[in-house]
């Protein structure tokens, strides 16, 4: 079998309904299990912004994005390696005040991961961390060893690409003066 | 001044007559009632053809806009109306037919409750349409059908479906035209790389052995003229996919036949020997290339395209030129030297030969026997100068017909080729009528694929739709029994046909008929066919255990064809 690479994406889209279903339904066309999705506002109004991974091989991941880039609403999508983005995930962990406290262990790791708790009442507090996925899962695991997390959750992905601008808007721009210019010349 | 006010149903057909439209195909029901309530006021400019079931409604639409170059239009209600066009739907998009479905949808109100005939028709389109959108409410119906219709026949032509609720189709709103002639997240005319002009400009000119490959994008394109002025300037010979046939005339000296598992042999065993293949308009279906490991691997591969995920999505690709294939196609003529390769153009007559002594002669000039289906063929283009329209079905029937009808005009095959939808051929033949009112549409069909669709009779009584049907009857689904005979040791599981008198239920519909059974009678039997006005059909009895050769085994390369078997 192929060696599989953890690739990210990004899609823009237009804000309508129905696109998210449009654009995982190409991963699931391929049976390519998405590992973390985010969605939200982009910094162009109206513009959607997707953040998905996945494991496949080079060659799938190519015609993937072609593959979400057709679709009528979707406006730009691209694929990168961990190496060409910077991204982050967060994640809260909810551990039990009382075994919290009980045990000096925990405060220590919370530290060391430079996480931060921002709720505490006498049942549970909250911890909060952004970082890499990695040590988020590490932080878990840590956590999990001194015995107090109640529950845990973390955001999935999102990322930027290390190029200075984000390339939609470039692209929304270069699309507009093709369409006036065109118009003109008619 | 205030504006008017109309119903939604009303400013549909005053959107759909601004588009264009002419011709619809349709079936009502409840949940469409106040559109066909306003088309009864519009019947005279909006020509709808009541089919008979929804199915043949889309196939229609897709035979009518094949023929025509127009957008196919199909209107039909909710719920099961709306899930009988699928069928089309997915047809249209893998066949890039530019087609509109419009479905009526309960009331905006009702959306989510499984109220009476509500399916999620979005949702189910989203996957195998260009665009799926839901009218909700009267005052977007304008810019709907606009964008609908920019869609579906813009850059790669699709299928749109318009799910209509109730409420929009009731409700007024003042109608004010809209005209949607840009998306910013859609490119159907991308921009043309120079660059990758010049290399393909480059490597055509050192080529010893260009060969090109023809495919549907050339008649959406309208670039048919482009592509002749190319070839012939560059002098390289061609092989034409399944849906590109009528893109360049059966005649034409470059044109060398076929591409595919049941092509000619020349364009495929010199898929494998050419040193630059340029494929224009075509998508590498898996029944082109068979084995992709083995497929042109000594050639350097120019693809000319439209639609960016084409590119070297199944074959690999040393130059891809995105873009209309009018322009890229008429840049390449016009930077290109003229070539001449005319010892590698006459290596394709060895192939030609031995296809015509070992499968065409067997096939089409056999002395004694049962009539054989690519006779049969052959004698209808004969005897239509190679002129007619061919719509098929799906099975031999098509292949024979592929193989065996020669084309002179453009825009000449109408078959199903990407879905392989048996009980395509009947509803598009009569699309093809409405299409192309000029022309003589021949149908060719087999008896399983005739029985699909067969209620569509109905529908060519009614409008006395000129369809020549010739029922190609072998008593088997045929196709399968080859593959049966070939790969399963003639175990015909479920092949065989037990048939009705097909001319009983022609003569039921009041369609004028004949049954050919023997040689001699062939030529008079197809005389009367093409001289007698208005639809006719067909029977001939042909040999009922025929195969379809040559062909390429499956999971073999694209230039090992069995020529016996």
């Amino acid at each position: 079998m192929e060696n599989k690479t953890l690739y990210t994406i990004i899609v823009h889209s237009e804000n309508i309904a129905g696109i998210l279903n449009q654009i995982t339904a190409v991963f699931t066309r391929r049976q390519i299990n998405i590992e973390s999705l985010n969605v939200s506002a982009s910094s162009i109004q109206g513009v959607h912004k997707y953040t998905i991974t996945c494991w496949t091989t080079p060659d799938i991941i190519e015609k993937v994005v072609k593959q979400i880039e057709k679709k009528m609403d979707v406006i730009q999508a691209h694929y990168f390696t961990d190496s060409e983005i910077f991204q982050h995930e967060v994640a809260l962990y909810k551990v039990s005040t009382p075994e919290f406290q009980n045990n000096p262990m925990a405060s220590h790791i919370i530290r060391r991961y430079n996480a931060h708790i921002v709720e505490v009442n006498p049942i549970f507090s909250i911890v909060v961390m952004a970082g890499l996925s990695e040590a988020i899962t590490s932080l878990y695991t840590e956590l999990q060893s001194v015995d107090c997390v109640l529950q845990f959750v973390r955001s999935g992905r999102i990322a930027v690409s290390t190029s200075c601008f984000e390339r939609v808007n470039e692209y929304l721009a270069h699309r507009l003066e093709r369409y006036q210019k065109e118009g003109h010349e008619k | 001044m205030e504006k008017e006010m109309l119903s939604g149903s009303e400013i549909l057909m005053r959107s759909l007559e601004r588009e264009g439209v002419e011709t619809l195909f349709g079936y009502p029901g409840g949940a469409i009632i106040p559109v066909f309530d306003a088309l009864y006021d519009h019947r005279e400019r909006l020509h709808h053809i009541l089919v008979r079931h929804e199915q043949a409604a889309a196939h229609a639409a897709q035979g009518y806009a094949r023929s025509s170059g127009k957008t196919g239009v199909c209107l039909v209600t909710s719920g099961p109306g709306a899930t009988n066009t699928i069928t089309g739907i997915a047809d249209a998009m893998i066949d890039s037919t530019p087609i509109v479905v419009i479905a009526g949808q309960v009331a905006a109100g009702f959306l989510g409750t499984d109220a009476f005939q509500e399916v999620d028709l979005v949702g189910i389109t989203q996957p195998i349409s260009k665009w799926s959108y839901q009218i909700r409410r009267a005052e977007d119906i304008a810019w709907a059908v606009s964008r609908a219709f920019y869609i579906a026949r813009s850059g790669r032509p699709g299928p749109v479906v318009l799910d209509f609720t109730k409420n929009a189709q009731t409700s007024e709103a003042e109608y004010e035209p809209v005209t949607v002639d840009f998306i910013r997240s859609y490119d159907p005319d991308p921009e043309i790389d120079y660059k990758q002009i010049a290399e393909a400009v480059a490597l055509i000119n050192e080529a010893k052995k260009p060969f090109a490959l023809v495919g549907q994008g050339v008649e959406l394109g309208n670039a048919q003229q482009e592509l002749q002025q190319f070839i012939e300037k560059a002098d390289i010979p061609c092989g034409c996919t399944m849906l590109g046939l009528s893109a360049l005339p059966s005649t034409h000296p470059l044109n060398k036949g076929m591409l595919g598992m049941h092509g000619n042999l020349g364009p495929n065993i010199k898929t494998n020997e050419c040193d630059v293949l340029i494929a224009i308009g075509m998508r590498f279906d898996d029944r082109v290339t068979g084995k992709l490991d083995t497929y042109a691997k000594q050639a350097k591969i120019i693809h000319l395209d439209i639609d960016p995920s084409e590119i070297g999505k199944n074959v690999p690709v040393s130059v891809p030129l995105l873009g209309d294939c009018k322009k890229t196609l008429a840049l390449l003529t016009e930077l290109i030297q003229a070539g001449k390769h005319t010892e590698w153009i006459d290596s394709f007559h060895s192939y030609e030969e031995t296809e015509f002594n070992q499968v065409i002669k067997r096939e089409v000039y056999p002395t004694e026997g049962p009539l054989n289906m690519g006779e049969v063929v052959h004698a209808v283009s004969e005897a239509t100068h190679n002129d007619a329209l061919l719509v098929t079905d799906v099975g031999q029937n098509q292949m024979m017909a592929c193989r065996y009808f020669k084309f002179s005009r453009q825009r000449s095959i109408i078959t199903s080729g990407g879905m392989g939808t048996m009980g395509f051929g009947l509803p598009a033949a009569i699309g093809a009528t409405f299409g192309c009112p000029d022309r003589t549409v021949c149908l060719f069909l087999g008896d399983g694929g005739l029985q699909m669709t067969i209620q569509e009779f109905g529908t060519i009584m009614e409008q006395q739709a000129p369809v020549k049907i010739i029922l190609l009857n072998n008593n088997y689904l045929g196709n399968v029994r080859q593959w049966q005979a070939l790969f399963y040791e003639h175990r015909y599981s479920f092949t065989p046909m037990m048939n009705p008198d097909y001319q009983q239920i022609a003569s039921a519909y009041g369609i004028p008929s004949r049954r050919v059974m023997k040689r001699e009678d062939l030529e008079e039997a197809i005389q009367e066919m093409l001289t007698t006005d208005g639809p006719f059909f067909l029977e001939a009895c042909v040999v009922e255990e025929g195969n379809v050769l040559p062909m390429t085994l499956p999971g073999n390369s694209v230039n090992q064809m069995l020529l016996e078997c």
